[in-house]
């Protein structure tokens, strides 16, 4: 014993553990830098509480606001080949794609399938997770949209899809490319069927996503303030060494051009789907819907 | 004068000496002339051997050639009674897409393509190849004419990517190459694809979502640009090289995984030493796969179309 250990090892450990508590505990909103009480924030649905700017949320968090009494089923996604290309740049694909699986939130790939009913409608809900590689779309993602059409076909239900990417994911190089096609066929089959397919597009929605299912729905509805675009803002302002205008891409910048039909709160957001999918449903909709779960 | 590539200075090196000798001024020596041929034959050998092991950046680099055949040359040697149509109905004419109806091999068609330009001021016309929404919108409309008059369509892809820039987005670029991939998905006639030089991302792929695939063996087809997957991946475009080889960009690349049908041969030294070749190769490569799908019917074709697109990412290399 002397008093390297004694003395100096516990204050080095409260000068680390005392910067991890207040991260957990507070969470500082990043359009108005308000430092919100975490609890708060996530029982507003990571709207802020102060200025109303709407985080972005994984799909776990989001999917017990949609369904009905927060009750969904979950469907693992297909199995499909892991690192195709045998891709490595700075690190090899397989340890990359290993290390976000095992970072303890759940998340296995950058999008969930889920089901479950709206208004005691049933819906299909594919929704894709930023906070996994970027949200980028790979196989496995367009298996999973393809997986959620086809059940939504079977099931008759509507589909909605909740996009938030930054593209395609480039280690799976033109496999990744052809989800595009791939997702195009899947809410292809949905239209073709005579259901919904409603796109949902938060924060951020860009490149293949948007290049593919999220511009193709059937109604179009943005989050506030999110952007969504073809060419990320980066890409652009170094293509043609401008500034961009002031709310470029953002939400209402694409409901201006014409782009999206609504702008919806994330507090609003199940009602929306609820009543949109009621009214898509037709006549034929109110049959379905007796035969679903009672309502509350 | 020729553009010569990096790797291609020895060739460079030995044309420019067959050119001087051309040029001395007593032409009857049989010496020289004995010397043109040893030389040229040297050029043939290197070309040979410098053409047959292309590592995927300079595959690249060939699929960038200025002088490589474009989608107007195409046309204009392999379409008969070619007549360019223009405009979206919507907005505008986009000129880095070129097409309209013509004669293939005595049958009519509808042909479109992203044209890169040969020029500076035709490149610059052309937009380098990189459409705006209503090129897109524009190809969309020629693919649903060909449909409504039972045509078959051929495109030809060559584009470093659809047009990044403030009023692609303001007037829609991802919906306009979304909506192009669901119209070439949704028509009832055989589409097919040839890869000319440059097959870049989304902007290929919009017009490239077909029955067959058919890729030249120069030519490559990635998500992103080698430059743009260096920048982002290494966080430096001088990486390029790397990231070239680790897409699998190359047409026998995709082969292998399935993507594309078909890889058609290039003449010795690539498509750009000579175009004419290289274009009559890839005629009839096409010829042969229309022919192939001229049988089948519109639901048949639409099904298979879905089913290939469906099967794909199954395997890997």
């Amino acid at each position: 014993m002397n008093w390297l250990t004694n003395f100096v090892r516990p204050k080095l450990r409260a000068l680390v553990a005392r910067k991890e508590a207040p991260e957990n505990l507070w969470t500082k909103c990043p359009k108005c830098e308000q430092m919100l009480f975490t609890k708060d924030l996530e029982a507003n649905q990571s709207v802020c509480t102060h200025c109303g700017h709407h985080m972005r949320v994984r799909p776990l968090q989001r999917l017990p606001h949609l369904f009905d009494e927060g009750k969904y089923e979950l469907h693992p996604l297909p199995k499909v080949p892991v690192d195709p290309l045998k891709f490595r740049d700075m690190e090899r694909y397989d340890a990359r794609l290993k290390k976000a699986q095992a970072k303890g939130d759940g998340a296995t790939e950058a999008l969930v399938v889920a089901s479950g009913t709206m208004g005691g409608r049933l819906a299909i809900v594919a929704a894709m997770d930023f906070g996994f590689i970027g949200g980028s779309m790979g196989t496995a993602v367009g298996e999973g949209l393809v997986m959620a059409a086809e059940m939504a076909v079977a099931r008759k239900a509507p589909l909605i899809a909740i996009s938030a990417s930054g593209g395609a994911r480039m280690q799976e190089g033109i496999l990744s490319l052809m989800q595009l096609t791939r997702t195009t066929i899947a809410v292809g089959m949905v239209k073709e069927a005579g259901l919904p397919y409603i796109s949902v597009l938060t924060d951020p929605t860009t490149g293949g996503v948007s290049a593919s299912f999220a511009m193709l729905g059937d109604i179009h509805i943005a989050e506030p303030d999110a952007i969504i675009g073809f060419a990320g803002p980066r890409v652009i302002e170094s293509t043609i060494r401008q500034e961009l205008p002031e709310g470029f891409q953002r939400s209402e910048y694409l409901l201006e051009h014409g782009m999206v039909d609504l702008v919806v709160h994330r507090h609003k957001l199940r009602e929306t789907l609820m009543r949109l999918t009621a009214l898509l449903s037709g006549p034929a909709g109110a049959e379905s819907r007796a035969l679903a779960a009672p309502s509350r | 004068m020729a553009t010569y590539l990096d790797f291609e200075k020895p060739i460079a090196e030995l044309e420019s000496k067959i050119s001087e000798l051309r040029h001395v001024p007593n032409s009857g020596d049989v010496d020289i002339a004995e010397e043109v041929l040893r030389l040229q034959a040297k050029v043939d050998k290197q070309l040979r051997a410098t053409y047959a092991k292309l590592t995927p950046w300079q595959r690249v680099q060939v699929a960038r050639h200025p002088d490589r055949p474009h989608a107007q040359a195409y046309i204009d040697r392999l379409i008969e009674d070619y007549t360019p149509l223009a405009g979206d109905r919507a907005f505008g004419d986009d000129l880095a897409v070129v097409g309209g109806l013509g004669r293939f091999q005595g049958r009519p068609v509808v042909v479109l393509g992203q044209e890169k330009g040969s020029d500076t001021e035709a490149r610059v016309k052309h937009n380098f190849g990189m459409a705006r929404p209503e090129g897109y919108r524009k190809a969309q409309r020629l693919m649903r004419l060909a449909d409504r008059f039972r045509l078959p369509v051929l495109t030809l892809v060559d584009t470093p990517g659809a047009y990044p820039g403030i009023d692609a987005e303001a007037r829609g670029q991802a919906e306009a190459v979304a909506r192009s991939i669901e119209t070439c998905l949704e028509i009832g006639v055989p589409l097919v694809s040839l890869v000319i030089g440059e097959g870049g991302s989304g902007g290929a792929l919009a017009i490239a979502s077909a029955d067959r695939i058919l890729m030249l063996e120069n030519a490559v087809y990635s998500v992103i640009t080698p430059e743009g997957c260096a920048s982002i991946l290494w966080r430096s475009n001088t990486h390029a090289q790397e990231a070239a080889e680790a897409m699998r960009m190359t047409a026998q690349d995709l082969k292998r995984l399935d993507v594309i049908d078909e890889v058609i041969a290039e003449p010795m030294g690539g498509a750009h030493r000579s175009p004419d070749e290289a274009i009559d190769a890839a005629g009839s490569a096409v010829g042969r796969v229309l022919a192939e799908l001229a049988a089948l019917d519109a639901d048949t074709l639409r099904r298979r179309r879905r089913e290939k697109f469906l099967a794909m990412g199954k395997k890997g290399l």
